[in-house]
């Protein structure tokens, strides 16, 4: 989607504020709100596409106007509102006023060092050879979905090349609407500075973004 | 220990006025998770204890000291650097699908996640408030050497930029280049010079009398 989310080369905000000594959270409700979403996943099902796509999926004042980790929170609170595992009656109450949905699987302290050693590796087995190689010139797709994309805005329409493939890895756009995890090649496409910002742009500058192959096509 | 003790028992009137709105909200959240059992505190604990103290940019500067020391290393980790990472143990969430970037004399390379906060947690921990802000995500694809200057240095003209914006599953680590004058040093003293915004690309490895 077309969100406030997508903020490449977007002209509207100031410096850099690099934090000194910057503590890994800010306040002690961050720590238990990074944690609860980690924990929730497990007995939520939902699948990381699906958190970013709650992240995001809001009006951009609102987006703009969180904090990172109220975000999160925003985020869980509507996947958890979805799929029925809490009532907003229940938040505004601040208790549990229900009997709890069974889940299959909730997050142990035992299954906590597995759980993150094992990641969630993305790369699946192709089932057809890549169609593209490294060094082809390919156009990002001018397209604007609704829903959930990882595809920039700032790139959609230019013409870059190939500089790496990366394998089939699940894509995007289909595990966060439930639809699967639709293996597709992806590829580390690069744009050379003036095709994405004009002739001003910086000398000597090139920006890559990994891109799958439905939002690319042949130049 | 840890504020979940505390949530059930400590609802007096001057906490709340001195709560904002989000704290009280998760508050809530964990207290209604808690009680349908679909979370463990302990388990959250843990999770909190790991990125706080176990998960950070050590592990990375690990990781570089050993490049810098060792050119078999090296070579691993710019080939393919997921298996290399693991050899000293960092490996899983957030890092599944790890890609070294080498810094040379005429190549500086920096990251960034346009989107959201992509960050290889396994080597750099969990990323910091700039590297998720808008100043940061809007201006580095754009105007990579106006971010170094809010970081307080400048590249020399000869030196082209190359920026990496997360956008797959793929997490990258900068390799920085070995500051000159540590040809005798050792792979421990060496993890000294690494900073991790030397690791994202917004700064430089410590100079020698930086380090400690």
């Amino acid at each position: 989607m077309d969100g406030a989310h997508d903020m490449g080369g977007v002209a509207w905000s100031g410096p850099v504020q690099p934090e000194p000594n910057e503590p890994v959270f800010h306040a002690p409700w961050e720590r238990r709100a990074f944690a609860i979403t980690l924990a929730m996943a497990m007995p939520g099902g939902w699948n990381i596409d699906m958190s970013r796509f709650a992240r995001e999926d809001r009006p951009p004042e609102d987006y703009l106007a969180k904090s990172y980790y109220q975000i999160w929170i925003a985020g869980l609170e509507r996947l958890m509102l979805e799929s029925g595992l809490i009532g907003s009656e229940e938040i505004a109450a601040g208790k549990s006023l229900h009997p709890a949905k069974p889940v299959a699987r909730t997050l142990t302290p035992e299954a906590v060092g597995a759980m993150l050693h094992r990641g969630g590796p993305t790369e699946r087995e192709p089932t057809r050879p890549s169609p593209f190689a490294a060094g082809q010139r390919v156009r990002a797709k001018n397209i604007h979905p609704p829903t959930h994309t990882r595809l920039p805005q700032y790139v959609r329409g230019r013409v870059g090349v190939i500089e790496r493939v990366l394998g089939c890895h699940v894509f995007p756009d289909s595990n966060a609407s439930g639809a699967g995890e639709n293996p597709q090649w992806l590829y580390t496409v690069t744009f050379d500075g003036r095709e994405l910002w004009g002739e001003a742009s910086e000398p000597g500058l090139r920006v890559s973004v990994d891109a799958w192959e439905p939002y690319l096509e042949r130049e | 220990m840890t504020e979940h003790a505390d949530h059930h028992h400590h609802h007096h009137h001057e906490d709340h006025s001195e709560l904002s709105e989000t704290e009280l909200r998760v508050r809530a959240l964990e207290t209604i998770l808690t009680e349908k059992g679909y979370v463990d505190p302990a388990a959250l604990d843990l999770l909190i204890e790991t990125y706080e103290t176990k998960v950070g940019p050590r592990n990375g500067a690990r990781v570089v000291a050993r490049a810098w020391a060792d050119p078999a290393f090296r070579a691993r980790l710019l080939a393919d650097a997921t298996p290399a990472i693991a050899e000293l143990g960092y490996a899983g969430r957030q890092g599944e699908h790890i890609v070294a970037l080498e810094n040379t004399p005429r190549l500086h390379n920096m990251v960034v996640c346009t989107l959201c906060s992509c960050y290889p947690w396994p080597v750099l921990g969990l990323p910091p408030v700039w590297y998720k802000s808008a100043p940061y995500r809007s201006k580095a694809v754009k105007d990579p050497r106006g971010v170094l200057r809010d970081f307080g240095f400048e590249l020399p003209d000869g030196t082209d930029i190359r920026v990496w914006d997360s956008t797959a599953e793929i997490r990258y680590l900068v390799l920085p280049m070995r500051p000159a004058g540590t040809e005798d040093w050792s792979e421990q003293r060496l993890t000294e010079l690494v900073t991790r915004d030397s690791m994202i690309g917004t700064g430089l490895p410590k100079r020698l009398d930086e380090a400690s």
